[in-house]
């Protein structure tokens, strides 16, 4: 394993192991069974189950993104981050800012 | 243009001073098609935030918890996620040289990503004869269009992964052929990745 990330020193870091990416899919098997657990046999309050299913996914993705494209902290990966940084804020932005107003105008128009 | 890359691959090396690892245009395509996906991101932030907007007005139609079928979804997020971790070995092979080995994950990447289409032209099919299209209701219409535009990329991707199959079949494992299967690797991650806030926001969310 030591030898391996040593003989590419500037390559293992960015495609990862057979123990990496078995990692992230039992990791992924995990958090894809229990959401779709909780939903399709409610044991909990429906707004626990809702927070827990979002929780869940923002750690899958988390997952994918390290055990299956790589994205750490090393040098080689930074300007990756980066981007992958810029996108994110431009999609809460995108995505948070929309809903807030449609279903503003939403309440204030058609609610009565 | 050639110019160009060669100066940006130049510079890039001599802000590292000594680099122990050689950036070549290989690196620089990889990377530029990692920024292609982040606006793909935002592609489907957009169709996200339609979707979000439209799903309460189903216009006497059926809403999600009428037609989502969880064990049908768990199905084809399996078969995603099996495709996922295929392609992976089918890079560890790559990297290791092993061009029938490459050619065998790829093959059975593609059969599980056939697999996953086919699991949902039949669940869109069954939909529409039931008389639930996308011109039924604008919950109806953001979901088609969500789940439909994942679709064709998945679709795009097997397209890209046959070629890919045929040109390392053809040439060999080729540094033009690690650079486009790296940006394909890249793309199928990142479409398992869609595909976790698509069973979460529209199956899981619209089930409960």
């Amino acid at each position: 394993m030591a030898n391996a990330a040593h003989s590419h020193a500037g390559h293992d870091a960015g495609h990862g192991s057979v123990k990496s990416y078995a990692i992230g899919f039992i990791l992924s098997v995990i958090l894809t069974v229990i959401p779709f657990g909780l939903v399709m046999y409610p044991s909990l309050p429906k707004d626990v189950t809702l927070w827990i299913v979002l929780a869940f996914a923002v750690i899958q993705v988390l997952v994918h993104l390290v055990y299956f494209l790589h994205l750490d902290r090393s040098a080689a990966q930074r300007n990756n981050v980066i981007a992958f940084v810029f996108a994110a804020l431009v999609i809460v932005l995108l995505v948070g800012l929309s809903l807030w107003i449609m279903f503003s105008i939403h309440s204030n128009m058609m609610a009565h | 243009m050639s110019n160009l890359v060669t100066n940006v691959g130049h510079a890039h090396g001599l802000d590292h001073g000594h680099d122990d690892h050689h950036h070549d245009s290989g690196e620089i395509t990889v990377f530029g098609f990692w920024l292609y996906l982040m606006t793909d991101c935002i592609l489907f932030a957009s169709i996200f935030a339609v979707y979000a907007v439209l799903v309460n007005n189903v216009a006497g139609g059926p809403s999600g918890h009428d037609i989502f079928e969880l064990p049908y979804v768990l199905g084809e997020t399996a078969l995603l996620l099996f495709s996922s971790i295929t392609y992976g070995f089918a890079m560890l092979a790559l990297f290791k040289g092993k061009k029938n080995q490459v050619l065998g994950w790829l093959g059975m990447t593609f059969l599980f990503g056939a697999g996953f289409i086919g699991m949902e032209i039949n669940e869109f099919h069954v939909l529409i004869a039931e008389g639930f299209g996308p011109s039924r209701s604008g919950f109806l219409s953001g979901f088609f269009t969500l789940v439909g535009t994942h679709g064709l990329h998945v679709t795009s991707g097997l397209i890209w992964m046959a070629i890919m199959m045929y040109q390392v079949q053809k040439n060999g494992l080729t540094a033009t052929n690690k650079t486009r299967l790296s940006c394909l690797s890249l793309f199928w991650h990142f479409l398992d990745v869609v595909w976790i806030c698509v069973f979460t926001v529209v199956y899981l969310m619209g089930t409960m």
